[in-house]
């Protein structure tokens, strides 16, 4: 671990303020994976801004829907009243994530920027594009079981781990960033980057832009959602493939319908295509079906994981499913 | 005879879980030791070729740091036979992860961080870490791990494989798989005195203590004696609390050697290195990958002809290991005409070793699927045509069993589980989940080693204490020992003191092969016996007495193994193909249970190792840079507490004669045999699909 200064910022503005003055510098959250990182030595900051204890930890009710402080721990944000009887595919997306522990001390922004655990971007002796622009990808070629389908490009294949992320991007979540310039917001979809030939940048944020809050406008039918997470055992590993799904049903149609999917892609990945093939049609398995092989017409997946195709349309199917049948 | 009069069989509390849960048990790293220093090693980032050039300028410069040590430079060792353990001495590298230097500074954080900064060129040869059945150079090792011979062939197989009514021929497969237990292998090396001649050797009266975590400190302190060419008593290993150990600490590994090479960089100041658990996957030891191909023919009742049980599994390129991934079915089944085989290739991997059950616990899910296959082929139920095979004497030997009860078991697993549920492959739908189940037979050998002895001492007032130099790695040795020796001496559970994890203790066997209680235990009754026979009931205080395991003559007469059948309730997701073991159920036959409690949860412990054998566990070898890439439990997957439901174990209530004073036969391992192959049979039930690679992921049954 490279020996780095610390510094507990008092208000958002000083973190900002210190993080953007020093190139070296990283803002530090619960810490579950950049202090990995550090270990490994895949990250090696100079200066650590803590912003863990800052006055982001509220989630309040707003007019437009809810507002999630950035330093919301996950377990708080699961257990939430209001995001468990409005957002259940949030609480869920959050509960199926990490374990109890991490999630004791993972904040609601730490987890939107954690990173890929490609095996090869956390290892310093293999070539990675994400970790050292230009070295080449060593997951081409490699163990690919948990790497994009979607989206990817011939320098990078690795997906966001983050099964909240998922869940936010279906409920068209927006961000607010804090910046050296001042505040702005954009939409979360937008926040996250495809790899195309600069995959060592996961996100359009700039040096010293801080996450400040996750804004989730009002959806009424998101009461009727779900979260759906595949996986190679029943706790604590990463998504082969994650659904997170709402569904309005008019009768036997889909009136309205939103559907993100994970562990497919260099971001979460909002199955717009599928939404499209869904609104107004019957809420028929052989719909969610076609919906869901409509989305799938672009993956191009890799020698070890053809299997998430189908596992993915088979997770869409399952969970738009067990909503339409919830409703009836 | 002993009389077991109320402590043995007795579901006492470990003695020593007080002081774990309290954080008072001294684990090897925790040691308070004076001034010490911290070592991190510096790993090979090449599978083979050598180094040429090190520059540790960098690392020397970082503040803290005492020492770089390198090949160039390293203590010369005075026994460098076992390659796994001469550790620096060259510039050879033999496998991705060697160590190649270590940084020794005043925090593990400066070492860790100095570690990274030391430069390493390699001059780079061709690898190669990929195992399969039809390459070239594979080769019969003298003997296998046991020292076992490396083939059989009794009867004509061939023939009788080819005039069999029913058969079955099927390759199955099992991935490199690694023990990491929970407390990392972790050394404190201190020299005493901590200065040396100025020609670098060592003094006359050089003493050396090493605090470990080690499944035998007696096996340590004779391994780094002779690697440092020190007589044996001026070497210590003390280990009395170990985190779990599944075979990884049954012999030293080169970890062991470095903490020692490192504290003889810098005189007067111990040293303290603990691996990461990313270094363990390179450096403690892994279960090989195997290539098993199963061959059974049968009549059309079931009753074998043939048994071909043939292996091809690796080796370090460095160190000849060969798991006796067949030897089972030389023994199991009832067939006239039985062959096994292992092959080995040399590959430049890491060194394999023990990992629980070796043999028995990848060899058992090949021979088990088999038996369900040719189950199928015949129309029989898997439990009936066990017992239609089920010999009268060791097939192997001629001997007569000292007790096999594995219909017992298999009938009376049958009852307790509901196995008259069991319906048609594919035929169970619940919900959206497809259920089945399977069954799978578990054996494991009585392995009872000479070289134990243990010491009884009277305190006075009532209070014994017995001194051995066992291991307990969590097993429950500690409290099985000393109800043992209640009885043995006929006194309380309290009035008994047990010392052990002390190579200055009485010399004792390693704990592993499933023999620790017995090969102990039997020293213990032994001194507690000779104790009483020179002092009888009123010893004087400070009175003392000893004895050696005595041989056990039955060892020559009988074929001893304990037996099991394995149960398996799986739900398989029809959607998505995820699998989740509802139940599982496990019916033991070991000889006497000397505590219910610790027994119980080595049997269920196994089971767990198996399930996540089955469902979880793969190291992948990455054959373009030769090393594990998923090292890391974030990664390696090891079952967690939410895929373990529902696992239950119990035993018949028993003693074999014929296995010493303690009727016992060992409990260690065998939980894992079978069953992963339970849980294969299961999802086949479930599914109609036939898993035969390790482990069964979602993706294989995704429809």
């Amino acid at each position: 671990m490279t020996p780095f200064e610390y510094l507990r910022a008092e208000d958002p503005a000083e973190a900002v303020a210190a993080v953007a003055g020093r190139p070296g510098a990283a803002f530090l959250g619960g810490g579950t994976n950049l202090v990995d990182h550090m270990k490994l030595g895949v990250a090696g900051p100079d200066l650590l801004v803590d912003v863990s204890r800052l006055p982001l930890d509220r989630v309040e009710e707003t007019a437009d829907g809810l507002r999630i402080g950035a330093a919301v721990r996950n377990s708080d944000l699961a257990a939430h009243p209001l995001v468990r009887e409005r957002y259940p595919v949030l609480a869920r997306a959050l509960l199926s994530g990490a374990s109890g522990q991490l999630r004791n001390v993972a904040t609601t922004a730490g987890n939107l920027l954690q990173r890929t655990r490609c095996p090869y971007f956390q290892d310093v002796t293999t070539p990675c594009n994400k970790r050292v622009p230009g070295s080449g990808c060593s997951a081409i070629g490699g163990y690919t079981r948990y790497h994009a389908i979607l989206g990817a490009s011939e320098h990078c294949v690795a997906t966001h781990p983050s099964d909240m992320a998922v869940a936010m991007v279906a409920l068209d979540a927006v961000v607010v960033v804090l910046g050296p310039g001042g505040a702005r917001t954009l939409p979360l979809a937008e926040l996250y980057r495809l790899p195309g030939d600069a995959p060592e940048r996961d996100t359009v944020l700039e040096h010293g832009d801080l996450i400040t809050a996750v804004e989730l406008p009002h959806l009424p039918f998101a009461r009727r959602s779900a979260y759906r997470k595949v996986r190679d055992r029943a706790s604590f590993s990463f998504a082969l493939v994650s659904v997170a799904a709402a569904l309005d049903l008019d009768g036997g149609r889909v009136r309205d319908v939103r559907l993100a999917l994970g562990g497919v892609a260099h971001r979460p990945w909002r199955a717009a295509r599928a939404e499209e093939e869904l609104r107004g049609g019957p809420a028929t398995e052989d719909a969610f079906r076609r919906a869901a092989e409509a989305e799938l017409i672009a993956a191009r997946p890799l020698p070890g994981n053809a299997f998430k195709v189908a596992m993915t349309r088979n997770a869409v199917v399952a969970t738009l499913r067990a909503l339409a049948e919830e409703g009836r | 005879m002993t009389t077991w009069r109320g402590a043995v069989g007795v579901p006492a509390a470990r003695v020593e879980g007080p002081a774990k849960v309290s954080g008072r048990a001294g684990y090897a790293y925790d040691r308070p030791v004076a001034d010490p220093a911290y070592a991190f090693p510096v790993q090979a980032t090449i599978a083979r070729g050598r180094v040429v050039s090190i520059d540790s300028a960098a690392a020397a410069a970082v503040e803290g740091v005492l020492a770089v040590v390198t090949h160039r430079d390293a203590a010369r060792l005075a026994d460098t036979e076992d390659a796994e353990l001469a550790v620096l001495q060259s510039d050879a590298v033999g496998f991705r992860g060697q160590f190649v230097g270590v940084v020794i500074a005043e925090t593990p954080q400066a070492a860790r961080h100095a570690a990274g900064l030391v430069r390493v060129e390699y001059e780079q040869r061709p690898h190669d870490t990929e195992l399969r059945a039809d390459r070239p150079g594979l080769y019969a090792p003298e003997q296998v791990n046991g020292g076992f011979v490396t083939d059989t062939d009794e009867g004509d197989v061939d023939t009788a494989l080819e005039a069999a009514a029913v058969s079955v021929d099927r390759v199955y497969t099992t991935p490199m798989e690694f023990n990491n237990p929970m407390e990392p292998h972790s050394s404190v090396a201190v020299w005493d005195p901590g200065e040396w001649d100025a020609g670098g050797g060592f003094a006359e009266d050089a003493r050396l203590t090493l605090f470990d975590s080690t499944q035998g400190p007696h096996v340590v302190r004779s391994t780094l004696a002779r690697v440092f060419g020190l007589p044996p008593e001026r070497v210590r290993v003390i280990s009395p609390y170990v985190g779990g150990g599944f075979g990884s600490k049954g012999m030293p590994h080169a970890h062991n050697v470095l903490a020692v090479v490192a504290a003889r960089a810098v005189p007067g100041r111990p040293v303290k290195l603990a691996l990461t658990r990313q270094q363990m996957f390179a450096l403690a030891g892994h279960r090989t990958p195997t290539i098993q191909r199963v061959r059974l023919g049968a009549g059309e009742d079931g009753r074998l002809t043939a048994v071909a049980h043939e292996v091809v599994e690796h080796t370090s390129a460095i160190k000849e290991f060969a798991e006796q991934t067949a030897v089972g079915a030389r023994m199991m089944y009832a067939a006239p005409n039985r062959r096994t085989s292992h092959r080995l290739a040399v590959l430049d991997v890491p060194v394999p070793s023990w990992m629980r059950a070796p043999g028995e616990a990848p060899g058992f899910f090949a021979l088990e699927v088999a038996m369900d296959e040719l189950a199928q082929a015949c129309g029989l139920d898997p439990i009936e045509l066990r017992a239609r095979n089920d010999p009268e004497v060791d097939p192997e030997s001629g001997r007569p069993w000292s007790g096999r009860h594995l219909v017992r078991c298999l009938r009376e697993g049958a009852v307790r589980f509901g196995w008259a549920e069991r319906t048609a492959p594919g035929t169970r739908l619940v919900g959206r989940e497809l259920v089945g189940l399977g069954v799978a037979a578990s054996t494991y050998p009585y392995y009872r080693f000479p070289g134990s002895r243990a010491v009884v001492a009277y305190e006075g007032g009532g209070r014994y204490t017995v001194r051995i130099g066992a291991a307990d790695i969590g097993t429950g040795a500690w409290t099985a020992l000393t109800q043992i020796a209640a009885d043995a001496l006929g006194c309380p559970l309290r009035a008994v003191r047990v010392e052990i994890g002390d190579s200055d203790l009485p010399a004792a066997t390693v704990a592993g092969g499933s023999s620790g209680t017995t090969s102990w235990g039997s020293a213990v009754v032994a001194a507690c016996r000779a104790f009483r026979h020179v002092y009888g009931e009123q010893p004087p205080a400070g009175a003392e007495a000893g004895a050696d395991m005595p041989d056990d003559p039955d060892v020559e007469r009988f074929a001893m193994h304990s037996f099991g059948a394995q149960f398996a309730e799986v739900r398989v997701d029809a959607d998505t193909g995820e699998v989740r073991v509802s139940r599982m159920l496990g019916v033991f036959s070991v000889g006497r249970v000397v505590n219910p409690r610790t027994a119980r949860s080595q049997f269920i412990g196994g089971m767990t190792m198996g399930l996540s054998m089955a469902l979880h566990e793969r190291g992948v070898l990455d054959h373009r840079t030769g090393h594990v890439i998923n090292h890391d439990f974030a990664e390696y997957h090891i079952a967690t507490h939410a895929d373990v439901v529902d696992v239950d174990a119990v035993w018949l209530d028993e003693e074999d004669v014929h296995t010493g004073p303690l009727g016992a036969r060992g409990i260690g391992e065998i939980g894992i045999v079978g069953a992963p192959a339970a849980i294969a049979n299961a999802v086949h039930n479930a599914t109609g699909v036939r898993v035969r690679d390790l482990p069964i992921t979602p993706d294989v049954l995704l429809r």
